[in-house]
């Protein structure tokens, strides 16, 4: 008989998730942020280019995360507010993915990126331990990160020396000219610089170029990065973070630049979500934010080398 | 010509690499959370037996490889050939050394194998995990022998030289290993 219907998590490491979600409900319960549930299925889809919705017949999106409507609710007046949301995005199978998994989000109203990246360390430094995390954070700017592990500003770079910087780094890729310069940049940080970040202690990767600002404001001195950071542990993304961007005008404009990019890829076009436009519209307040991953916090934890190993079943098996 | 979406890359998965028919023995995604994503792939060439490891961007096609595999009886060998045949159509394929490589000291006449076939072509060939094969020579044996655990080497019919048990003989049909090249016991027969 098969064995296919067993979990393919021991039991064990499900007890010890269970208490890592006790744990994050108990530091914000604490610190007075506001568990929030907002709907899974969604009218309007994501438009980044990288992240692939999944749709229902019905001509409903499924969430690739929970931002829009809790943006939404900033924007009511909420205050702070967290939440636990199962999230879904097509395609993302492996062994640190599974194209369902687990996000904890929250948004701090009134907090700088800086702030909320100390608070995330106090959240993670609790599950983890000083045993794990037995040195301080380390912060690098997105730009330091190359020229320390590659001597390469990812600003200035052209792609013909990117692709000579993988060439060297002993990457073959299959078909190199399909590649451009934000194609090198994702493929060398993956490669090349993640697998040294969080060995020992959080790292915090910061100040991204403006041209991967996702939803994060330009910086206010300089227009060429944005307030988004990452944060690695044991070679891992665990989580990503914006100071928001708040200006209605600039989201729109971002939006659409997406879907211009989604057209050359002859990638699907999603409705955009427009009462997160209007939200915006009526002004939101200041907020920094994060998102997080619980299944691969969950794996740092354990030491376990697999998603698998932390979930009760994987889409294969669900 | 069918093509395969590295959506679809999985472990012994075919395809045409190079014009020559390769296998997927490792799949690793790589994808920064708002980056584009990658494969990380090791892949084997079935022509050559190199392994290499290819980067491509997720969505990408290659193109799908015309490999079957499918069992065989194991007829004989003149020397530069290795011959088999289809035991239901009788049909027969031969090929050479560098398709048959290492496993030719498992091979045994009328035995069945798996052998893989790309376009016609004899590309590879997996012994039966066990075989039974007769000792061609080695030292005489020592009687009663059964508790130390000592070895001698012995070469079987097929030309293999693996290690023994002393009390082993000239003659004696041994059970092998093929993965591992590994004596298992004497086979009664």
């Amino acid at each position: 008989m098969s064995a296919d219907w067993q979990p393919t998590a021991p039991i064990e490491n499900l007890k010890k998730r269970a208490r890592i979600l006790q744990q994050i409900r108990a530091f914000f319960l604490q610190r007075d942020v506001l568990e929030v549930d907002t709907p899974t299925l969604s009218h309007a889809g994501l438009s980044e280019p990288n992240i692939e919705s999944f749709q229902t017949t019905e001509a409903f999106y499924l969430h690739t995360s929970p931002e829009f409507p809790m943006k939404r609710l900033l924007a009511a007046g909420s205050g702070s507010i967290y939440q636990i949301a199962k999230v879904f995005r097509q395609g993302e199978s492996g062994r640190n993915h599974n194209p369902e998994f687990t996000l904890l989000e929250w948004y701090r109203v009134g907090w700088c990126y800086r702030e909320l990246m100390d608070e995330i360390v106090e959240l993670i430094t609790i599950i983890l331990g000083t045993e794990q995390l037995n040195q301080p954070p380390e912060r690098l700017t997105y730009c330091d990160a190359f020229t320390h592990y590659l001597s390469i500003d990812p600003l200035t770079v052209s792609s013909d020396e990117l692709a000579r910087c993988a060439e060297e780094q002993g990457i073959m890729m299959n078909t190199p000219e399909g590649m451009n310069r934000e194609a090198w940049l994702d493929l060398l940080f993956a490669e090349k610089i993640q697998p040294n970040l969080g060995r020992g202690h959080i790292t915090f990767i910061y100040d991204y170029p403006a041209e991967q600002a996702s939803l994060a404001r330009l910086k206010p001195d300089n227009s060429n990065l944005a307030e988004r950071f990452e944060l690695f542990v044991e070679g891992m993304e665990l989580g990503n973070g914006f100071g928001e961007l708040t200006d209605a005008k600039e989201q729109r404009q971002r939006f659409e630049h997406d879907l211009l990019v989604r057209g050359e890829r002859n990638a699907p076009k999603p409705l955009l979500d427009e009462n997160f436009l209007a939200a915006l519209e009526s002004g939101m307040p200041d907020a920094s934010g994060v998102a997080i991953g619980i299944d691969r916090l969950v794996m740092a934890a354990l030491g376990a080398g697999s998603i698998e190993a932390v979930i009760a079943f994987p889409m294969e098996c669900s | 010509m069918a093509s395969v979406s590295t959506n679809q890359f999985k472990r012994g998965l075919k395809f045409m690499m190079d014009n020559a028919p390769c296998s997927i023995v490792e799949n690793e995604i790589v994808k920064p959370g708002k980056g584009q994503a990658f494969n990380r792939v090791k892949i084997r060439n079935l022509i050559t037996g190199r392994v290499v490891e290819k980067t491509f961007k997720s969505g990408e096609s290659v193109e799908s490889a015309d490999v079957i595999d499918t069992e065989m009886q194991y007829l004989y060998t003149d020397g530069e050939e290795w011959h088999f045949m289809d035991p239901e159509t009788f049909e027969q394929i031969s090929a050479d050394e560098t398709a048959i490589g290492d496993e030719k000291k498992w091979l045994k006449e009328q035995d069945i194998v798996t052998v893989t076939l790309w376009d016609g072509r004899l590309i590879s060939v997996t012994p039966p995990n066990h075989v039974i094969l007769l000792v061609s020579q080695t030292d005489p044996g020592i009687k009663g022998d059964t508790a130390t655990g000592a070895t001698k080497p012995a070469t079987l019919e097929t030309g293999a030289v693996v290690m023994v048990p002393l009390f082993v003989n000239e003659g004696d049909p041994l059970k092998i290993d093929t993965r591992t090249g590994d004596y298992i016991s004497r086979a009664r027969d």
